[in-house]
């Protein structure tokens, strides 16, 4: 057994000396991880910014000049804004699928999958083994119009005889649900594993059903994995383009897409980055309203 | 040994909270921290340097070594379906060429999809005069257009290139960007037009058709090429696409948007389209000419040019600045030039053959192609070709930026 009890403090000096030093060690070892989001996310971030009030009149040839132009996001909301409540609609949906699917999932393997736990839990990673654009390209062969699933759907009429699947915002919500799985799977596995079974066990010896076990001590202790496992689906799925171009037509298009080809074929930096920071900005107060609402403690 | 209870959450946050209190690492001042880190970023020196330079660059002043001489290798990036597979040892061109010459040739097979794309995948690099990897890349003529005027290609040397001299049939010998081929060298040209498979659907002649025909809905593509869809539009609208107006091109646009928000066009591809054709979900696209043949093998798959017209192109090879090989890609162009590599090139691809004498050649690879319409075009059917308009830069963005808005939904 362990001897770590720490001993009350004697002294105030003492305590203060100690927290000195502490405080010295805590900057140190901060470092590293400063200089690296100093690196890689406040100067892209500034930069992003700046690029976003570039003048509009530029172009690739001659280049862009920073004239403070704040007009680009007025521009950029009132061109693509169907693009913007596409997209968080398509997300939100695709967030809660994930969550109706992956909770039952991850509590059976904390719960009931005994000696299978790790197995099934390499299962849930195992489509990461692939890349994501090649999982994304075989939705296109399953869901195809010519088929298996498509044709049964059409012999037992829930699809139309000239329905389809693939092409369709069913075929873009399903694939984004499928790709983000995991990232809801695994937050839910870890807080449903660390649940003290004796809790559950003293619920029913309180007399409680349980469902009533279930609502009111083991679902809130699983707060905090349906909490990051919604942030970690519904964040990237918000700003992603894959689905959309690969399963989708120009009807299911995403904010993504547009930042794209804003970006790669038309090369106007101002639109693209002005449209990333929006979409960057409206996540950040849909996340912070959520987490206010649900609470962050048990995340932290 | 006597049991020690683990601390429990509440005395743990205590913990915390004291030591926070104590003036360690708040989350206040570390926030403090940060923003004036990024106030630093954005000092005034810092912005001074802000702004994107122009992608120009003086050629002169960024050329590289030739290592051709110690390193017999070259990059090529190139289409898909743009050059005949090896079916055993020696037997394509590219591994003859390997072979004769001792340079091995590292092929990029589909690294260019899209022109644009490929624009934006090499232009970080050719704007600070940095090496892509490349040693030549296949681009249509626009973009090669585009590309010279920048600046980023390498002259070549014509003492290293007699079969091109020689052989370049004469229509392709000056485009106007580039009137005496110092940068450039065709690979091959090609036809857009329409591809349908007859097996799903009837045959499909017209562009108007492939936008209107109910029976078609939401089984078509169109290409992401800006210039190949519009040319169609404008074809559509009436409009000369060598010579329109703003107007004309936007009235082409509005056009497009009612197709694709009547549902008709399931998707924009690049080329993709090959692979919705093989699975069956699309039953006709705009499709480039040979890929018909060398990519979907023919058969069901019918290329037609459209009523209406049809646009004609050519793809160049060029090599980037900073490219080291050189002389070793200039062998490799004289190679294909040399009429019986290049009608066993065209005889797999079948795309426009810009070299003369290979349709004396081509019969020994495959019969039929001596007279084929895809590889050596009458004057007859070269009439109804069409070629886009050569655009600047604020046309070309503001094109592109209204095209854009249409495949973006």
């Amino acid at each position: 057994m362990t001897h770590g009890v720490v001993p009350p403090p004697a002294t105030t000096a003492a305590v203060d000396g100690a927290m000195a030093r502490r405080r010295g060690w805590g900057w140190l070892l901060l470092v590293p991880g400063m200089l690296y989001l100093a690196v890689f996310f406040v100067f892209p971030t500034v930069q992003l910014f700046l690029t976003s009030l570039y003048d509009p009149s530029g172009n690739y040839v001659q280049g862009y000049t920073l004239t403070w132009h704040f007009a680009n996001y007025l521009d950029a909301i009132r061109d693509t804004w169907n693009l913007f409540v596409r997209s968080f609609i398509y997300a939100g949906i695709a967030t809660g699928v994930c969550l109706l699917f992956g909770y039952p999932l991850a509590y059976a393997i904390a719960f009931k999958a005994g000696r299978w736990k790790n197995f099934m839990l390499v299962l849930v990673i195992a489509p990461f083994f692939t890349s994501f654009l090649l999982r994304t390209m075989s939705w296109r062969t399953i869901l195809a119009d010519q088929g298996p699933l498509a044709d049964f759907l059409r012999t037992v009429h829930i699809l139309p005889h000239d329905g389809r699947l693939l092409a369709t915002s069913v075929a873009v919500v399903a694939g984004l649900t499928y790709n983000f799985m995991p990232f809801m799977t695994l937050p839910l596995f870890a807080s449903l594993d660390k649940v003290d079974h004796r809790l559950i066990e003293a619920a029913g010896d309180l007399y409680s059903s349980p469902f009533t076990g279930f609502r009111k001590v083991t679902f809130p202790l699983s707060l905090p994995g349906v909490v990051s496992g919604t942030l970690l689906c519904f964040i990237p799925a918000c700003g992603d383009y894959i689905n959309a171009e690969l399963l989708g037509t120009p009807k299911q298009y995403m904010v993504g897409n547009r930042i794209q080809s804003a970006f790669l074929t038309e090369h106007n930096y101002p639109l693209a980055a002005s449209l990333s920071l929006i979409l960057m900005a409206i996540v950040v107060v849909m996340v912070v309203a959520y987490v206010r609402r649900v609470g962050t403690e048990e995340l932290v | 040994m006597a049991a020690v209870p683990p601390p429990s959450e509440q005395s743990t946050r205590r913990i915390l909270t004291e030591l926070g209190a104590g003036r360690g690492l708040s989350r206040r001042s570390l926030i403090r921290g940060a923003g004036i880190g990024a106030l630093a970023l954005s000092s005034p020196a810092f912005l001074d340097a802000c702004g994107t330079k122009g992608a120009k660059v003086s050629a002169g002043s960024c050329v590289s070594k030739d290592l051709s001489s110690t390193q017999k290798s070259i990059v090529f990036s190139n289409w898909i379906g743009y050059i005949d597979p090896a079916k055993g040892k020696g037997t394509s061109t590219l591994e003859k060429f390997q072979q004769q010459s001792g340079i091995k040739v590292d092929y990029r097979n589909g690294d260019v999809n899209d022109n644009e794309q490929f624009f934006a995948k090499v232009s970080p690099q050719l704007t600070d005069c940095k090496s892509t990897g490349r040693d030549v890349f296949v681009v249509t003529d626009y973009m090669a257009a585009r590309m010279v005027n920048l600046g980023w290609i390498q002259k070549l040397d014509h003492a290293n290139l007699p079969n091109v001299e020689a052989n370049l049939i004469d229509s392709l010998k000056s485009p106007d960007w580039d009137p005496n081929r110092d940068y450039s060298v065709p690979w091959q040209s090609g036809m857009t037009g329409i591809c349908y498979n007859s097996e799903l659907t009837d045959p499909v002649t017209s562009f108007k058709d492939l936008l209107t025909r109910p029976d078609l809905k939401g089984k078509i593509e169109l290409l992401t090429e800006m210039r190949d869809t519009m040319l169609f539009m404008l074809l559509l609208e009436g409009s000369d696409p060598n010579k329109f107006t703003d107007a004309e091109f936007s009235s082409a646009i509005s056009s497009l948007q009612k197709y694709v928000d009547a549902g008709q066009v399931r998707r924009f591809s690049g080329n993709d389209y090959v692979d919705d054709m093989k699975s069956g979900d699309i039953v006709a696209c705009e499709a480039w000419s040979g890929d018909v043949i060398n990519l979907l093998g023919g058969g069901k798959f019918k290329w037609v040019p459209p009523d209406e017209g049809f646009a004609i192109w050519t793809d160049n090879m060029l090599v980037p600045n900073m490219a080291a090989h050189k002389t070793n890609v200039e062998s490799m162009m004289n190679f294909y030039y040399d009429p019986v590599n290049a009608a066993q090139l065209a005889a797999w691809n079948y795309y426009f053959c810009p070299v003369k004498g290979a349709q004396q050649e081509i019969g020994q690879f495959d019969k039929s192609a001596v007279h084929s319409q895809f590889i050596f075009p009458s004057e007859k059917t070269l009439q109804n070709g069409h070629a886009f308009m050569t655009l600047d830069e604020k046309q070309e963005q503001s094109y592109q930026t209204q095209f854009n808005g249409v495949m973006g939904g």
